[in-house]
């Protein structure tokens, strides 16, 4: 179970202090996926990537089934990451040099530092899997500039599935794309959570997607409502 | 999915970046590599010109110096040793000595380590009365050249006069209608002319030469000799005089010395000091080259550093560029896990791979550029070519060491909650 306790993150700006999250305390079941909902500048991008294990909170404690990912060093909480958490982003944040197998396995960047060897062989096995059910077997060779925003969005989902991450986040995961496409992107959303004993955890703005989440939590003012 | 794999599909991707990190790279390594190539070139040409000149002046001087030598031969002996206490007006008045000393003071000269001098001639020379043809001639007593027993024997300038033969100047023969072969009584004692002289318009055409002992002998003198004539060398010495004479005074103290035929003597000073002037030319042109590469060494003192550092700056500039333009990467490689290590890695690799490109890009430049200008090779050795190849990637990594650093760095949180 993942557990987020009283979390406070305050950021300071010019026109003073922000509290982006203002006492957060939340629970992700094992296969649940929820969606994270509410105005702009309210803290769900704060939370998500707090979740992730790259913002620390100024209080309160992050749980990962007992681990604290903050009371690690940067190098084990980096493993940590590559390990137990997949990352969905509205802008794909694909590699624009690498083609898709690559970009699929570029998680394994840090398998290989953290191991001293490449890429297994299961994993580049696991990524053509992963390419094939999100139909783009016939495209692993195409760099991302030559796919569309929907296969963008594929190769995005299944690089954060390569490692069977113990969480993903993923935030408006189907903000740029059609109806089309973001029920493919929703429809493995969700069969990950079901079938992978993975937690999702997806802001979004869509009611589709929050239709699609099997729990739905809204955020305002840094406070889950 | 490896760190290699990542730089070297980055490095297709932006090849401009990577080709002017590569150019960076290049002109420091080619400048570095043709100023080294070209300050030795200049070395080289320094060492052919003094060389050349050496060689031009030192057969310059050879020739010269037969020339005098042969010069010194034909007017003959110029030096002149006397016993100590001799008045020389009376030997520039009379044209030899009338005090004797030992003939041993010959062997003695010739068995020496004497450098100064040439050719010695002992001699007893005695003005007297011809009483069967009632004339005064001019005897000299000589027994020929007596070899220095520490150097390779010479040809001599004089024959000796054989016992029982007389020499004849030109006056004398002419006068008495004498010729070679002829029988003639000199004091009481029969001879056979041996030679006759030609006319030479001094006291030699009164002359009459004999053989050293048989003088001794006639005159009562013997083991003694009034002279020892000498050729001096031509000895690359201001005071050349003064030379033999301190080396002279070393072996034999008690004798005094003249100097005469000032004609060769006066070519022997233009010899020497036309030796001086050519010296002189030669450390006058290395000076001036030792200047001239002095002020090139100089001007490559700054020009090095300068282009070095203008390198490292346009090499850091592009890594920085080449890092703005990737903050989404570093964000989302973070994200996933990725070290600041290993990030901080590939950039460092990129770096190292466009100074190792450039150093041999470098390398190309400046072997074209030492062929084409100094129409030369070995100038530079292979040390300095692996030293280029090592550095320049090395320079390149410091270069881009802090735009990487910072890339490594960056807080994946700040560059994805931006984005």
């Amino acid at each position: 179970m993942i557990e987020l306790q009283s979390i406070h993150k305050r950021y300071r700006s010019g026109e003073g202090e922000v509290r982006a999250l203002d006492g957060v305390s939340l629970s992700l079941e094992k296969g649940e996926f929820v969606a994270l909902h509410g105005p702009s500048g309210c803290g769900k991008s704060t939370l998500l990537l707090l979740l992730g294990g790259l913002l620390s909170p100024d209080e309160g404690s992050v749980s990962f089934d007992g681990e604290d990912p903050y009371s690690l060093k940067p190098d084990a909480r980096a493993r940590f990451r590559a390990e137990r958490i997949g990352f969905v982003f509205q802008q794909f944040h694909l590699i624009p040099y690498l083609d898709v197998l690559d970009n699929v396995l570029v998680g394994e960047l840090a398998a290989t530092d953290s191991n001293g060897n490449g890429t297994p062989d299961g994993h580049r096995d696991r990524a053509k899997e992963l390419l094939d059910a999100f139909q783009l077997g016939h495209r692993l060779h195409h760099v991302p500039s030559k796919l569309s925003i929907g296969e963008q969005q594929r190769v995005a989902l299944a690089r954060a599935f390569l490692r069977s991450p113990q969480l993903i986040l993923a935030d408006e995961p189907t903000g740029n794309l059609d109806s089309e496409n973001a029920a493919i992107i929703l429809e493995h959303l969700g069969n990950f959570a079901a079938g992978e004993d993975g937690s999702v955890l997806m802001v979004t703005h869509d009611d589709r997607a929050r239709a699609a989440a099997r729990r739905s939590v809204e955020m305002r003012n840094g406070k889950l409502v | 999915m490896t760190v290699s794999r990542l730089i070297f599909r980055e490095i297709g991707h932006r090849k401009v970046n990577f080709l002017l990190s590569i150019l960076g790279a290049a002109v420091a390594v080619g400048v570095v590599l043709v100023v080294i190539a070209t300050l030795r070139s200049y070395d080289r040409q320094t060492e052919a010109l003094i060389t050349e000149m050496e060689a031009k002046t030192e057969a310059e001087m050879n020739q010269l110096e037969d020339e005098i030598r042969k010069s010194m031969k034909g007017l003959g002996f110029n030096i002149f040793i006397f016993p100590e206490g001799q008045e020389l007006s009376e030997v520039y008045a009379e044209g030899f000595a009338s005090r004797t000393m030992p003939e041993e003071y010959v062997t003695r000269l010739a068995e020496s380590p004497i450098v100064t001098i040439n050719h010695l001639l002992p001699s007893l020379t005695k003005k007297l009365e011809w009483p069967e043809q009632k004339r005064t001639v001019v005897l000299i007593g000589v027994r020929g050249e007596v070899p220095f027993s520490h150097r390779d024997p010479k040809k001599p300038l004089i024959d000796p006069v054989e016992r029982g033969t007389l020499v004849f100047g030109y006056e004398l023969h002419r006068s008495l209608g004498l010729e070679k072969g002829d029988a003639v009584t000199f004091l009481g004692k029969d001879f056979t002319v041996s030679d006759t002289y030609p006319a030479r318009g001094s006291k030699d055409d009164i002359t009459i030469w004999m053989n050293l002992g048989e003088c001794q002998d006639l005159l009562d003198l013997q083991g003694q000799i009034n002279a020892i004539q000498a050729l001096e060398c031509n000895c690359a010495t201001v005071d050349r005089i003064g030379e033999i004479r301190a080396e002279l005074g070393e072996i034999l103290p008690d004798t005094q010395i003249i100097e005469t035929q000032s004609t060769a003597l006066a070519r022997a000073e233009a010899r020497n000091q036309a030796a001086a002037t050519a010296k002189a030319q030669i450390e006058q042109q290395r000076a001036e080259r030792a200047r001239m590469r002095t002020e090139r060494q100089k001007l490559a003192g700054w020009l090095l550093p300068v282009v070095g550092i203008a390198s490292m700056a346009w090499i850091g500039l592009l890594a920085f560029l080449n890092v703005r333009e990737r903050l989404p990467e570093i964000g989302i490689l973070r994200a996933i896990g990725v070290k600041g290590g290993t990030i901080l890695g590939a950039f460092l690799g990129r770096a190292a791979l466009a100074g190792f490109a450039g150093g041999l890009v470098g390398m190309l430049i400046a072997m074209v550029l030492q062929g084409f200008l100094q129409s030369e090779s070995g100038l530079l050795h292979s040390g300095e070519w692996l030293v280029a190849v090592i550095a320049a990637p090395v320079l390149a990594c410091l270069a881009a060491w802090l735009p990487s650093l910072a890339a490594s760095q960056r807080d994946p949180a700040e560059v994805l909650r931006h984005d």
